[in-house]
């Protein structure tokens, strides 16, 4: 093995005696592209919703979660799917959003989320992952389609064009905030929020209780 | 048997033998006329009514009705998507009235720090509206119709 590695880098280490530089550097080039787009490819594959609801802890939590919701179905037929609320558009988000899922995957090769109840009881912390993206980007993804200048406030109803206007055109909340839960179910919010609460009137309240 | 005698029997047998028919037509079933083996049409779906107006309640404890449609609200035992408007400390943010006092008390009427479990479903008693047409007339007259009735009448009746 080490001998034979020896010899490959002794052939790419010597100067090319048959070939010319023009025909090596286009060689180099076009290879290049060929590696690029297979990347890309791969990933625009993996970026599908079957390869999202390819493994059954998506296919029997989330997924059926979703098709209850006017994500899925609805009178205009625009459909949402995994990637177009989970997957960032620019490329850099991309490959890091996908690093991230890489994790997610461990997870299921070994086995932590594979049963509903081990899935709820990791549903909070995976939920608030995607909150604190969806807050730090100003739900990015939910503005691929839904753009705030071109929502017209005189045909929704009421209380939605009440909060929009108070709320969301002056930018003090972002969609998030308010529309959590409209894809899957929703895991117990209160509870957790209390237990990490930094209130100090809230920290001394729960030593008083002993609830943690 | 008589010419006379005979045309009411002719006439009861014309009935015996129409009334099925006729009933067959006049009875509606949630199904409709369709045969056992076959589906009806598909009634079309009335829309909720989203007007976000608040309705007169017809009696003074009738949970009232929802004035705003409630698609995929979430109220489950991890989750009440309700209170994130209707809690006390969220209404200042939603503007809609607070869940009243009767929805912290527990059945001996003691009032609790939170919402009451057996209050906790809310769709179990306040429902929203579609404006579907009444299939059977409503003859439904309030109290204060009653009690008008009443006075008109000299207090007594
Ligand atoms: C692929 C495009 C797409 C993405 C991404 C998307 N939506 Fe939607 N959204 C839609 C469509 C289409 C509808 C349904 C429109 C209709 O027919 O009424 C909709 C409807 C809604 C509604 C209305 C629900 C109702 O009951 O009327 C809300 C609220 C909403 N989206 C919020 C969000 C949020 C929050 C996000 C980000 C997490 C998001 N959407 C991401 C396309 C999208
Ligand atoms: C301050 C809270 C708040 C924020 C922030 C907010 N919304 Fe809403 N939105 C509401 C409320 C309240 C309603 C009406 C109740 C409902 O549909 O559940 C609503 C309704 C909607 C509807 C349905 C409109 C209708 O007439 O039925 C859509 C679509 C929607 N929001 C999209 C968004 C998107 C996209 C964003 C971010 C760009 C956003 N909202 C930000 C509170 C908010
Ligand atoms: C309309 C946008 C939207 C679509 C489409 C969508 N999600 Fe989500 N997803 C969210 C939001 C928002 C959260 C954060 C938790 C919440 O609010 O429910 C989330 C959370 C999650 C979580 C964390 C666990 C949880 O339930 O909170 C997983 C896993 C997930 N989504 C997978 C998927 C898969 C798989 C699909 C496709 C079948 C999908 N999502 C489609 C918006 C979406
Ligand atoms: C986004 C905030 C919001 C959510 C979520 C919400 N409501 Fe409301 N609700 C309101 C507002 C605001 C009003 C006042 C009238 C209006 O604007 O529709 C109201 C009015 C009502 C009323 C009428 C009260 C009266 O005195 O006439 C009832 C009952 C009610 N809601 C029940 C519910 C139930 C049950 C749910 C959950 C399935 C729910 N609401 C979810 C905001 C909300
Ligand atoms: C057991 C039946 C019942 C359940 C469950 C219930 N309510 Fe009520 N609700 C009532 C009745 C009855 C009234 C009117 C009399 C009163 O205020 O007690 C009422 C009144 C209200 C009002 C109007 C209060 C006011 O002062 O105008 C709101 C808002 C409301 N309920 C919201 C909710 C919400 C949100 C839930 C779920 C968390 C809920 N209710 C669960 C029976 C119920």
């Amino acid at each position: 093995m080490i001998r034979f590695l020896k010899r490959t880098w002794a052939i790419i280490k010597r100067p090319s005696v048959h070939l010319s530089l023009g025909f090596l550097s286009l060689g180099g080039f076009v290879m290049g592209l060929l590696f690029w787009g297979a990347f890309n490819t791969a990933l625009e594959l993996t970026n599908t919703e079957t390869f999202c609801t390819g493994c059954h802890e998506m296919r029997d939590n989330v997924f059926v979660e979703l098709q209850a919701t006017i994500h899925y179905t609805n009178r205009s037929g625009v459909r949402a799917t995994c990637p177009d609320c989970h997957v960032p558009h620019n490329w850099t988000s991309k490959i890091a959003r996908k690093m991230a899922a890489s994790k997610e995957v461990w997870g299921k090769i070994f086995g932590t989320i594979n049963t509903r109840e081990k899935f709820e009881e990791k549903r909070l912390e995976l939920a608030q992952h995607e909150w604190a993206r969806f807050e730090a980007n100003d739900s990015l993804e939910c503005r691929n389609c839904h753009s705030a200048d071109s929502m017209d406030i005189t045909r929704q109803s009421k209380r939605a064009a009440e909060a929009h206007e108070r709320f969301l055109f002056t930018g003090e909340n972002t969609c998030i905030d308010c529309h959590k839960g409209i894809a899957h179910t929703l895991p117990d919010i209160g509870q957790a929020m209390l237990h990490k609460s930094s209130d100090p009137n809230v920290t001394e309240l729960q030593t008083f209780l002993r609830t943690d | 048997m008589t010419q006379t005698a005979r045309i009411p029997t002719l006439a009861a047998l014309i009935v015996a033998l129409a009334a099925p028919v006729l009933a067959q037509q006049s009875v509606a079933t949630l199904r409709g006329p369709a045969d056992l083996a076959e589906n009806g049409p598909a009634q079309p779906i009335p829309a909720v009514v989203n007007s976000d107006i608040r309705q007169v309640r017809n009696y003074p404890e009738q949970p009232p009705l929802i004035p705003h449609k409630i698609d995929g609200y979430q109220i489950t035992s991890d989750y009440n998507q309700c209170l994130t408007c209707h809690s006390r400390t969220a209404i200042e943010v939603s503007q809609a009235p607070m869940v009243s006092i009767t929805h912290f008390m527990d059945r001996e009427g003691q009032f609790l720090a939170s919402i009451s479990p057996r209050r906790f479903f809310c769709t179990q008693c306040h429902v929203p509206q579609s404006d579907a047409r009444p299939l059977v007339e409503n003859e439904f007259v309030d109290v204060d119709t009653v009690l008008d009735y009443v006075t008109s009448h000299g207090g007594s009746d």
